[in-house]
């Protein structure tokens, strides 16, 4: 389906290169404007030069974007009026406390000092840090850490916001908060350019998504059309009774496909399951009467994705990137 | 599960939308504005980590006490004596080591991706170097006022007097603005804060003690006392000295400040080209 929507995100061909490593090697990027766009890769797959480029942090070296309608290179001023930038991509100040370092960003963006600590404050309180803002932020906890990043991309609400592994290394709690704030965000308008490791952080916010593997782009659509086309989640199930394993293996064979008969003498799983098919083998199982303990299906995980996609796993980096030379330059 | 975990979720989306939605963009600040803050953000520092200021002020203060009372007698004759000859080295000493640290904070912003967060801002490019540097001459006045005090302290009556001692003071901090270029390079060409400390004591340490701060050179070997000589740090100290004194070696002031403007000329552009590209 072809929409009118404007693009907040136009890239083509865009491409960095540090020394003799080619980072980015001809990115093509369309963000429909008030979406989640979701970029999905391996460390090292060039996704941090790529973003970094269009918030106008280093200039490409061939190719151009276009950011809400702005150049990334002729109108870097204008783009930066417009984005901002949230994790790794850029830091609140560790030695500073919380709304020091929020006030701080308040007067950069030309709040008065009165409005800038108003603003502050209505921060703090809206993302549940107001107990903590005195402190210093080398002190908080993860959760409040990345809850003040976010805090302080929005001093000015940007039209566009980078965020860059949201919620890698949180509770679960913190990151539903995260995920919350996010949707809130969406809901006012804003677009967000998402870049993640999990499949299931892409599928839970993003509309649509990009997987970048050695600084090109290698499979784009929704999260949806991405898993069905690796279409190898499996269903595990536990037995009451392990004396009916071979049973319910064959009867799994039949419903969904291969069937893995796991160390644990009560478990089994079916590979190459969606949800439908899982609904259908489960349901056989007990109308056979084979009594379950637990069943489960688990998604395709973005190992088996990249698996499917690029032949080699997420986990081993890409080897034409140089994640620390990504990093350091 | 997820009824309990959507209710815990303490942020409250009703708070966070009003906050995300009443944001009118206020008029982009002045260029002046704009380093003033960056400036504020330094005095804070200079709050929050006081650790940082000591550890260059507590060297100092060691070294006046060790050589006044250990050497001083027996290098000019009474450790009063000595005093009047040291302390304005030593206040040479002491705000030179601070620049050090102009380096080591730069560093530390661009590792940790504050710098990426400044440089993402619609703001003038040079304002977050200027205010650092607004916040540094507030650290070396610190540094500069506590060793001439523990030297007052300690019987240190300068011929000067106050105004002398302000204006050598001055002159130190002046002549620092242009050193502490030299260590914003190199707080940006290199790998970690740790790295720039060592590099930069390692350049700075030698060239303090090669110097007159501690002891006349005309006693030195030929060669050594040509290096001493012509060593910048000599010439400050003799600057910083004759102010003191109440008698100002006007060459001496002259050619500090125009060591200082080099500098400057040399490594301010470099370091405002590096901060852009990095």
């Amino acid at each position: 389906m072809t929409t009118q929507t404007p693009l907040a995100i136009e890239a083509s061909g865009l491409g960095k290169s540090f020394g003799t490593t080619r980072a980015v090697d001809g990115v093509d990027l369309a963000v429909p404007a008030g979406t989640i766009y979701g970029v999905l890769g391996p460390n090292g797959a060039g996704k941090t030069t790529t973003i970094r480029m269009l918030a106008t942090l280093i200039p490409p070296d061939a190719g151009s974007a276009r950011v809400l309608g702005h150049d990334v290179v002729r109108e870097a001023d204008a783009v930066r009026e417009l984005v901002s930038l949230t994790g790794q991509l850029a830091s609140v100040d560790e030695e500073l406390t919380g709304r020091e370092n929020l006030v701080l960003l308040g007067r950069l963006l030309g709040y008065s000092r009165a409005a800038a600590r108003t603003r502050a404050d209505e921060l703090l309180d809206a993302f549940d840090i107001a107990e903590a803002a005195g402190r210093l932020v080398k002190h908080y906890s993860g959760g409040m850490r990345r809850r003040l990043d976010i805090a302080a991309s929005i001093v000015v609400t940007p039209r566009l916001m980078f965020l860059d592994e949201p919620t890698t290394g949180l509770d679960p709690r913190s990151r539903n908060q995260v995920w919350e704030i996010v949707r809130a965000l969406v809901a006012e308008g804003t677009t967000i350019l998402l870049c993640t490791q999990y499949l299931e952080e892409a599928d839970q916010l993003a509309d649509g998504l990009a997987v970048i593997d050695r600084g090109r782009v290698i499979a784009e659509g929704t999260p949806g059309n991405l898993k069905a086309s690796v279409g190898t989640g499996s269903l595990q199930v536990r037995l009451l009774d392990p004396g009916r394993r071979d049973e319910a293996a064959d009867l799994l064979e039949r419903a969904v496909g291969p069937v893995v008969l796991e160390p644990d003498p009560a478990a089994l799983s079916a590979v190459g399951a969606d949800a439908e098919r899982a609904a259908i083998a489960v349901a056989g199982l007990a109308t056979a009467g084979i009594p379950l303990a637990h069943f489960s299906l688990q998604q395709p995980s973005l190992d088996e994705v990249f698996l499917a996609l690029t032949g080699h796993a997420a986990d081993e980096p890409s080897p034409t990137a140089d994640t620390l030379q990504e990093h350091a330059s | 599960m997820t009824a309990t975990t959507r209710t815990t979720g303490s942020a409250d989306t009703a708070a966070v939308r009003r906050a995300i939605s009443s944001t009118p963009r206020p008029p982009r600040p002045g260029r002046l504005s704009a380093a003033l803050v960056f400036g504020w953000r330094g005095m804070l520092k200079v709050k929050h980590v006081p650790e940082q200021l000591l550890d260059v002020t507590v060297t100092p203060v060691m070294f006046l006490l060790l050589f006044t009372y250990l050497f001083g007698g027996a290098i000019a004759g009474s450790t009063s004596a000595y005093l009047d000859y040291t302390l304005p080295g030593l206040l040479v000493m002491s705000v030179l080591f601070t620049t050090v640290y102009s380096g080591i904070s730069l560093n530390t912003d661009l590792t940790k991706g504050v710098v990426d967060r400044f440089r993402s801002l619609p703001i003038w490019r040079p304002a977050p170097l200027l205010g650092s540097l607004l916040g540094d001459s507030v650290r070396y006045v610190i540094a500069g006022t506590v060793i001439i005090v523990v030297g007052v302290a300690l019987g240190f009556r300068p011929d000067g007097g106050f105004t002398g001692a302000v204006a050598a003071l001055a002159l130190v901090v002046v002549f620092s603005f242009g050193l502490s270029w030299v260590f914003s390079v190199l707080g940006l060409l290199l790998r970690s804060p740790n790295a720039v400390m060592n590099a930069g004591f390692m350049a700075i340490f030698p060239l303090t003690f090669l110097s007159n701060v501690f002891v006349d050179p005309t006693t030195l070997p030929g060669p050594l006392e040509a290096f001493v000589d012509v060593n910048p740090i000599s010439v400050l100290a003799t600057a910083s000295r004759s102010l003191m004194a109440g008698e100002p070696d006007v060459v001496a002031v002259v050619v500090s400040l125009a060591v200082a403007a080099g500098l400057a000329a040399v490594f301010l552009p470099l370091t405002t080209r590096l901060y852009r590209s990095r």
